[in-house]
């Protein structure tokens, strides 16, 4: 089984980062399974917890009086949280498992500090969640544009 | 293109305008707004037999005539099937229909997926919503020659799980070892248990060789340009993506010069189109 | 003065015929069966109408073009071919404006649906007075239509009868760019007969080259000699006279990768500022082939028709897609039609779409001239490709 930090060099988010950037996020991570339907994190929680999917399905959800609604699924490789980065540091919707998931769980809030004491770490942690989170915008202006439906009547 | 087999003779011989009646035998609801109808020619009207990718243009007694593409097998066993949306009159009208009742059919029309070229190597199939159904006979193309083929991959997405196409022979499909399926929406109802987001997710997670992958794609034109800009993140090369390409036709013979997309007449060297090749046509607004 | 005896000449040879044998020659025409149609003078403009004698003809009439202008003036001779072309093209003769398709029949209580197509008997047509720019487009249009594995069967028909008698012109139009475009003034193909006009005081008469067997026929009954130097010569200096007084010139590039390489400039949208979408170029541009298909049904639903008519691309709705129009500015229209005129077309038929003609200069209500456009494009053209 692959170690953490070899694991963090294979991914696409982390690869461009330095040899000790990566140890330093892989030390605070540890391995977590999650059964199905177990939460990852709740909306609402501080947001002391990023995770990256190792093998599995986690639904990210909102709770609305209707019921819940999923609002976009996340599945092997995908990182899971980017609320830990920016104030209020608050998890912003439910993140659950569907069937089991194997996961990392980084401990965000120590990562916070480290990178407040080093610039360049936390750098390189902006620009990698950036990077995620510029391609879930594409996705969801994808989705937003809604292009199977709303068809003009000839 | 194998020729129907021991038809009669066309009678008489109609210009290429003009429509051959057929019979709806069957008609079958997919979703609020989309059925799929089954057709049989009159005696004599046989036509050719439709490849993959081919449409025909479907017309509706008075009301008007629409491109629409072959959904069902491309065998002589089958009827031959098509799946129309009901968005104006004339696909209304198609939609209205029920077994019994008489319609026009011309073709087949049009260029092919390239099965041919496909073989012996990995098959992406990446469907948008209405865009499975141009696909489907080329599914069934590649289950009925499975051998010829290694790795074949379907993405398919969709607004929401109640506006899927084809979800009983999904699970047929779900369920063989020599496929991997997957379908994904927009916007997931409680009881969606799948995934949810855009279908360019399922083609990040897809399994392939992108040095020995043919993928066809077909869909709405955005979702197609963004299908594009995934495969080219996975290093698929741009000469070995095929998409199904959509425009008004009137003749479907290169005449009327409706379909024009650049130099290309789509009901001619289209509707299935190499992604190279119409590149940079597809970044001209308003070509 | 009929030829009686005279044999009709061979194929290739080039005879003179005096004025007055015109009619001689218009009476072997329908004689030999041919519905002749020609330039007249009607509403104000030299168009193609039934041709009986030359008294039909614009004897002494010529015209004047420029950007947005048309006028007939009188000539102060006799000339039965002095002016330029006008609003017709022979186009609506061989491509009907508006065509059955066929009817449709449907039986009592939905059994039985038959579609019987419209017969492909069609008159036969000669066409009188064919311009260099004419059978030029005249050939254009056959590339669209015959080739293939679904060849247009009514213009087929229309097509494979037709007698093409030519003219050389002598008097371009302010709107003229044949030369520029290789497609004139003087006929070199295509033609049955081509006449070159010759007027000297009293001597009016017409060099007549034979093209092909089907015209020495139609001149049979009329008296000719055979064509001496002067007669070339003079002939050759009607040509050459012409070229010199070309209205308009296209610059000879190749249009095609200029067009090509310039989808964005922004001389589309000075020129989207002027075109009204109008159409007139299209319906006036004797290649333009564009139609739509309009199917129809009766109050009673037992029977329906499909017709065809011309269509332009200036129309909003002429493409479309799922979800609306594809071409919603008159930017694009704009750039549609030129572009392909001048650009696709070569991809598609292997020509050129334009014969320099000038009709869509002088028709336009703005005067839009497209050999002005491709030099705006052609002083300031995108610099080269900067691919992704």
């Amino acid at each position: 089984m692959e170690s953490i930090e070899a694991e963090l060099a294979g991914t696409r988010m982390f690869r461009n980062l330095s040899p000790q950037h990566i140890r330093a996020i892989a030390e605070l991570g540890e391995e977590i399974e999650f059964v199905d339907g177990r939460a990852l994190m709740i909306e609402g929680d501080p947001a002391d917890a990023f995770f990256l999917i190792r093998d599995g399905f986690v639904a990210l959800e909102i709770q609305a009086p209707t019921g819940t609604i999923t609002i976009e699924t996340l599945h092997n490789g995908d990182p899971v949280g980017w609320s830990w980065l920016f104030e209020p540091y608050l998890t912003h919707f439910d993140a659950r498992s569907r069937g089991t998931t194997r996961a990392i769980k980084f401990d965000a809030a120590t990562l916070r500090r480290r990178s407040a004491e080093d610039a360049q770490l936390g750098f390189e942690l902006m620009r990698s969640f950036t990077s995620v989170i510029v391609e879930r915008l594409h996705a969801t202006r994808l989705q937003l544009l809604d292009v199977y439906g709303g068809v003009a009547v000839s | 293109m194998a020729a129907s087999p021991s038809a009669e003779p066309l009678t008489p011989a109609l210009g290429a305008m003009t429509p051959h009646p057929h019979r709806v035998v069957s008609r079958r609801r997919e979703t609020h707004d989309t059925w799929t109808i089954a057709l049989e020619p009159l005696p004599g009207h046989e036509l050719p037999l439709f490849a993959p990718g081919q449409f025909g243009m479907l017309y509706a007694f008075g009301a008007g005539e629409i491109p629409i593409s072959l959904s069902g097998e491309a065998t002589a066993l089958d009827p031959l099937r098509c799946t129309i949306r009901a968005v104006g009159g004339v696909s209304g009208a198609l939609c209205a229909l029920q077994p019994g009742d008489l319609v026009g059919l011309r073709g087949p029309f049009g260029s092919r997926w390239p099965l041919a070229e496909a073989i012996a190597g990995d098959v992406l199939i990446v469907a948008g919503g209405l865009g499975l159904a141009p696909l489907r006979p080329a599914i069934h193309h590649l289950l009925s020659h499975r051998n010829e083929y290694e790795r074949v991959v379907i993405c398919y997405g969709g607004r929401s799980a109640d506006e899927l196409l084809y979800m009983n022979e999904f699970e047929g499909w779900r369920h063989r070892y020599d496929l991997d399926i997957d379908v994904i929406v927009d916007i997931a109802a409680s009881d969606w248990h799948g995934k949810v987001g855009v279908v360019t997710k399922l083609v990040e997670l897809a399994a392939f060789d992108p040095e020995n992958t043919i993928a066809m794609a077909c869909g709405p034109e955005v979702m197609l340009r963004f299908v594009a800009l995934t495969l080219k993140a996975r290093n698929l090369p741009s000469e070995r993506l095929y998409i199904s390409m959509e425009r008004n036709m009137h003749c479907a013979i290169a005449q009327c010069g409706h379909c024009q997309f650049g130099p290309r007449f789509i009901c001619r060297e289209g509707p299935v189109l190499r992604h190279d090749e119409i590149e940079p046509w597809l970044k001209v607004p308003e070509l | 003065m009929t030829g009686g005896g005279q044999s009709t000449p061979a194929t290739g040879a080039t005879v003179v015929i005096d004025r007055g044998a015109l009619d001689d020659l218009l009476a072997g025409i329908s004689g030999q069966g041919y519905q002749v149609v020609g330039p007249t003078v009607h509403d104000g403009a030299i168009v193609y109408r039934d041709v009986r004698s030359t008294a039909d003809l614009p004897i002494g009439w010529g015209d004047e073009q420029d950007g947005g202008r048309y006028r007939l003036r009188r000539r102060e001779d006799g000339a039965l071919f002095g002016y330029a072309v006008g609003p017709h093209s022979w186009k609506q003769f061989l491509h009907p404006p508006r065509l059955r398709l066929w009817r449709a029949q449907r039986g009592e209580s939905g059994e039985g649906l038959e579609f019987i197509e419209e017969s492909t008997e069609v008159p036969r047509y000669a066409f009188f007075g064919v311009r260099s720019c004419e059978l030029h487009a005249i050939a254009i249009q056959d590339r669209v239509f015959l080739p293939g594995a679904n060849p247009d069967q009514s213009y087929a028909a229309r097509r494979e009868d037709v007698l093409l008698v030519a003219v050389n012109c002598g008097e371009p139009s302010g709107t003229c760019f044949c030369s520029s475009m290789g497609t004139g003034p003087k006929a070199s193909s295509g033609y049955d007969l081509a006449l070159t006009e010759l007027l000297d005081g009293e001597n009016h008469r017409f060099v007549v080259e034979v093209g092909t067997e089907r015209g020495a026929l139609v001149l049979g009954g009329v008296a000719y000699r055979l064509a001496e130097d002067v007669d070339q010569h003079d002939a050759a200096e009607v040509t050459a006279g012409a070229v010199a007084k070309m209205g308009r010139e296209m610059p000879e590039v190749d249009l095609r990768a200029l067009l090509y390489a310039n989808y964005e400039h922004p001389r589309w949208d000075d020129v989207a500022d002027r075109c009204l979408t109008c159409g007139n170029c299209t319906m006036v541009c004797p290649t333009c082939f564009c139609t739509s298909v309009e199917d129809t049904a009766d109050l009673a639903g037992e029977g329906a028709e499909r017709w065809r008519r011309w269509e332009s691309c200036f129309s909003v709705s002429f493409t479309h897609v799922t979800g609306g129009q594809a071409r919603q500015t008159p930017r694009s229209r704009y750039r549609q039609w030129m572009t392909h005129k001048l650009a696709t077309w070569i991809d598609q038929f292997g020509t050129s779409g334009c014969v320099g003609c000038g009709r869509c200069i002088t028709w336009c209500p703005v005067g839009i001239d497209i050999t002005e456009e491709v030099s705006a494009i052609l002083a300031n053209p995108a610099p080269p490709e900067e691919a992704s």
